[in-house]
């Protein structure tokens, strides 16, 4: 890695690519286009939790003038498949159709319509007559999955596409228990075992551009489908799947995106607005209303933790024992492997631990659908591991910094979870090679005052402070699962063309596999153009989650760039006379062994196009991982919480993170932030309230309060350098990790400032006065 | 119906339906800057400046924009020729996703034109208006703090 002192481009902020773009409103998002004939789609929700739709009569909509299409189970295919866009097969299981005639939450779908304009569409909807045959309905997991509970997926054709543990007849989308050592004897043997029961709520991703599909055909007749996706090759092999036509008919290009944070990794409405394209043979929209967002999108999980943890005689941890009940809501998006991750992200953090189970349980349920969302299982497992050991620390008297230092794991060493726990099925071995948790424990102690200021508990009239903390690990990319590929191309003039599958939704991936790129071929970086996921026109690629794309898709532009450079060298070799291994690439030429350039790579680019034994210089290469470096984080928050009105304020909070290389440090940071505050809001503010019908009551952001400017506290980044030998140029993932602190650090400062613990998230001034009053 | 007014510096007539919003009649007319991301009023992507006043332009009857002067981000500036706060939102890492941005960027040029030195808890007051899920407002208070300190520079 003699790269590792010497970069030029990665380890810079650069600005975003599309930035100025975006600023300036002239970037292009799915909706902003004009296509003549546009139809408008619209979906007609359930407005009961469980319920068999008996009779169905469109009739009065299909007459309506300007209705071009209605769909509903009875014409259109039945397909069992999932909407989790996940790699192929899905580990989620096959329990949706695009209609069915049963629905599972209110919202759910029912039917759709195509019509001239929205108000059209809209008026159809009011015209259809269903008659519903209630079903008795369940909505907690743990009553969804006793004896006698309502059956939700009582239909025959449910299965789960990989052999794994799947019993929708008792309401289990999921399970999975794997075990290292002896817990029981541990637990038996242990001086101390501290027990907690904890609830971790759902959540909505409130990305600000609602998920939307716009449905074309080209001039042979190919379906276009233009969507605001995470998942570009995904949701082309599940519409192409749902629809039963070949993946050739489908081309699905990814505009500008406004946000996703897991929630477009689920192919929603890309089936029905196709469905309706094909139908009616004329281009159609259907996007969501924020109200569907809330209601019909995917959610983050709620969980029921227990853990148990037990320490000997000498203050040593010798057990854990992590034990998910999941609720997975009407359909079984990411029922398994967001349980997987509650325990394979978190347990391997104390590796020293010598006897660790974990058991995971997803029920369903007649509420909204579970799916994908930053921190994605692990955000949950961190609460409760986090306070716990606060708890602990509390309880041996020892610094609970001191504890995370004592017990979590280094770099050299693995955990056997690696190996056991994986997602939808064994994992994979692995060691870890870079680990800058003891730096970020020793620099984010010292930006918020830790020494000075917990256990303090200074108080001003009813308000009292207090500071908490927690480490985390989560990984980069699915071992064995994921791929990413690239192709890169030499121009006249020496720049590059850079086609990648990743998707950029805003995080700014494009620019930094353009840092990537630019730094393995000695340009800047205004040099490397990038167009990304494009079906007909880039490489594959997974897509963006499980923070994988820096790592994995970068992995693959660095060795594309790298082909492409092999490839400039033996040109410019032959041009020039100079032997190969003496070249190198540097400021947009070829150098000879002086640095002195001999050729530019515009020169290059003339000869091998227009001159002698003409060829395109192109790179291409493909990218897998056989391990997933964990990033490691350290977060301190300080609060104030009000004993009067159980108000909590956060009034400082610091993240420490090591994602290895950060490419990109701005980018970087702000990956951190969002996710810091997007945490806040979970730990304090976020809910979904429903009546007694399983209704949402709040779904609005006017109900469901998200953090706006005026609610944030500083929030401070320290970005610990470490080189992940796997990754491009040292790099591992940012992007998830920094929404799995928030929930412990806030819990464990409210504890320090008034001695309460609370176990139940969100901590509302409700939850917090109610506390303190049994205190 | 016909509504006349001043959009983007230049005198225009726009046809509209009764009944419709602001919003929606500008991205007809191909202002795709205007953001929609809840069409109730909560979330501002779809603020533009009536008379230099922010407002949710979801929630503005396009047909009291009559007589009044528009501004939309595209008048403020564009790639080729941005505006501080639009160079200041890219260079310091304020966009991410970017679908809040004209919004905010909107809402920030109204504060300064009547409050050149906000402190940052006005600055974050005025963007309250202006939900963001990726940045945490962080790097927005960074851009928009540079864009002062610049300003002063000028002077």
């Amino acid at each position: 890695m003699s790269a590792e002192r010497d970069l030029k481009v990665v380890g810079r902020s650069v600005t975003k690519l599309d930035a100025l773009g975006l600023a300036c409103g002239q970037a292009r998002y799915t909706d902003d286009v004009v296509i003549p004939g546009l139809l408008h789609a619209k979906i007609l929700g359930s407005p009961h939790p469980h319920a068999r739709i008996v009779a169905l009569d469109t009739s009065r909509a299909e007459a309506l003038p300007g209705v071009l299409a209605v769909l509903d189970h009875r014409n259109t295919p039945r397909v069992m498949r999932t909407t989790a866009g996940q790699g192929f097969p899905e580990p989620s299981p096959y329990d949706y159709t695009t209609f069915d005639d049963k629905v599972r939450f209110v919202g759910d779908r029912v039917a759709a319509v195509a019509a001239q304009t929205e108000a059209i569409a809209c008026e159809a909807l009011s015209l259809i007559r269903v008659e519903y045959e209630e079903l008795p309905a369940v909505f907690d997991p743990e009553e969804a999955l006793g004896p006698g509970a309502p059956v939700i997926h009582d239909e025959p054709d449910a299965r789960a596409a990989i052999p794994v543990e799947y019993e929708p007849g008792r309401n289990l989308a999921a399970h999975v228990k794997v075990e290292v050592g002896d817990v029981e004897r541990a637990l038996a043997a242990a001086e101390r075992v501290f027990t907690r029961r904890f609830t971790v709520h759902m959540a909505s991703h409130a990305m600000l551009e609602p998920p939307i599909t716009i449905c074309d055909f080209d001039d042979t007749g190919r379906l276009v489908v233009r969507t605001s996706t995470q998942v570009p090759f995904h949701a082309r092999r599940i519409v192409a799947q749902a629809l039963q036509i070949p993946v050739r008919m489908v081309r699905v290009v990814k505009p500008r995106i406004g946000g996703g944070f897991g929630g477009k990794q689920e192919v929603m409405l890309e089936p029905v607005c196709a469905l309706l394209a094909w139908r009616t043979r004329c281009p159609v929209r259907l996007a969501m209303t924020r109200e569907e967002v809330f209601v019909t999108a995917r959610t983050r999980h709620a969980q029921v933790i227990d853990l148990r943890t037990a320490v000997d005689g000498g203050g040593d941890l010798t057990a854990i024992d992590l034990k998910v009940v999941m609720n997975n809501g009407g359909y079984g998006s990411h029922a398994l492997t967001v349980a997987c991750n509650t325990g394979s992200k978190v347990l391997p953090i104390f590796n020293r631990v010598p006897n660790q189970r974990f058991e995971a349980t997803t029920a369903y349920t007649n509420l909204p659908v579970g799916g994908a969302y930053r921190g994605y299982g692990a955000t949950q497992g961190y609460f409760a591991l986090g306070v716990v050991v606060d708890e602990m620390a509390a309880a041996l008297g020892v610094d609970v910094v001191d504890l995370w230092r004592r017990h979590h794991i280094r770099a050299g060493e693995t955990s056997p979870i690696f190996a056991a726990l994986g997602e939808g099925r064994a994992g994979v071995v692995m060691t870890v090679d870079s680990c800058g948790l003891p730096e970020c424990l020793d620099r984010g102690a010292e930006a918020i005052g830790w020494a000075e200021k917990r256990g303090r508990r200074p108080r001003d009239g009813s308000r009292v402070r207090g500071v908490g903390m927690v480490c985390l690990m989560q990984g980069s990319s699915i071992p064995e699962v994921d791929m990413g590929a690239a192709s890169i191309k030499l121009n006249d003039d020496g720049s590059f063309n850079l086609l990648v599958g990743a998707t950029d939704l805003g995080t700014g991936s494009d620019t930094v596999l353009a840092q990537i790129a630019a730094e393995v071929l000695g340009v800047g970086v205004e040099q490397v153009l990038v167009y990304s996921s494009d079906t007909d026109l880039t490489p594959f690629d997974v897509g963006a989650y499980a923070s994988s794309t820096t790592y994995l898709s970068g992995g693959a532009v660095q060795k594309a760039a790298a082909d492409a450079r092999r490839q400039i060298l033996a040109a410019a070799a032959a041009m020039t006379g100079a032997s190969l291994e003496e070249l190198d690439l540097a400021d947009g030429a070829v150098v000879g062994p002086d640095g002195r350039p001999l050729v530019t790579l515009s020169e290059v680019a003339l000869h091998t196009l227009y001159a002698h034994n003409q060829h395109q210089v192109m790179g291409i290469a493909s990218h897998i991982s056989h391990r997933s470096p964990p990033p490691f984080s350290a977060h301190f928050a300080e609060v104030e919480v009000d004993e009067e009105t159980g108000v909590v304020r956060v009034l400082d909070y610091v993240a420490a993170v090591d994602c290895g290389t950060a490419v990109n440090p701005k980018l970087a940071e702000g990956q951190t932030e969002g996710a810091v505050v997007n945490g806040i809001g979970y730990a304090l503010t976020e809910r979904y309230l429903f009546d007694g019908r399983g209704r949402v009551l709040n779904p609005s952001f006017g109900g469901y309060k998200i953090p706006c400017a005026a609610d944030i506290p500083p929030v401070r980044t320290i970005l610990v350098s470490t080189w992940e030998p796997t990754g491009p140029f040292g790099a591992k993932s940012v992007s998830e990790i920094g929404i799995n602190g928030p929930l412990p650090a806030i819990a464990n400062a409210i504890f320090d400032a008034v001695g309460v613990r609370l176990t139940d998230a969100p901590f509302t001034p409700e939850r917090v006065l109610s506390a303190l009053r049994a205190r | 119906m016909r509504v006349e007014l001043m959009l983007n510096g230049s005198r225009r007539a726009l046809e509209v339906e009764p009944g419709e919003m602001l919003a929606f009649a500008l991205r007809r007319e191909g202002l795709f800057g205007v953001k929609i991301g809840c069409g109730e009023g909560d979330c501002g992507a779809c603020t533009v400046l009536l008379d230099g006043e922010p407002v949710n332009s979801c929630l503005v009857l396009a047909a009291r924009a009559d007589g009044h002067a528009v501004t939309t981000i595209e008048g403020l500036g564009t790639v080729h020729e941005p505006h501080p706060i639009q160079r200041a939102f890219a260079e310091e890492g304020a966009v991410q996703c970017g679908y809040c941005i004209p919004g905010s960027i909107l809402s920030t040029s109204a504060l300064l034109a009547s409050n050149p030195h906000p402190s940052d808890q006005e600055i974050l007051g005025a963007l309250d208006g202006n939900l963001c899920r990726c940045t945490g407002y962080v790097k927005k208070l960074v851009a928009i703090r540079r864009v002062v300190e610049e300003a002063d520079h000028e002077r």
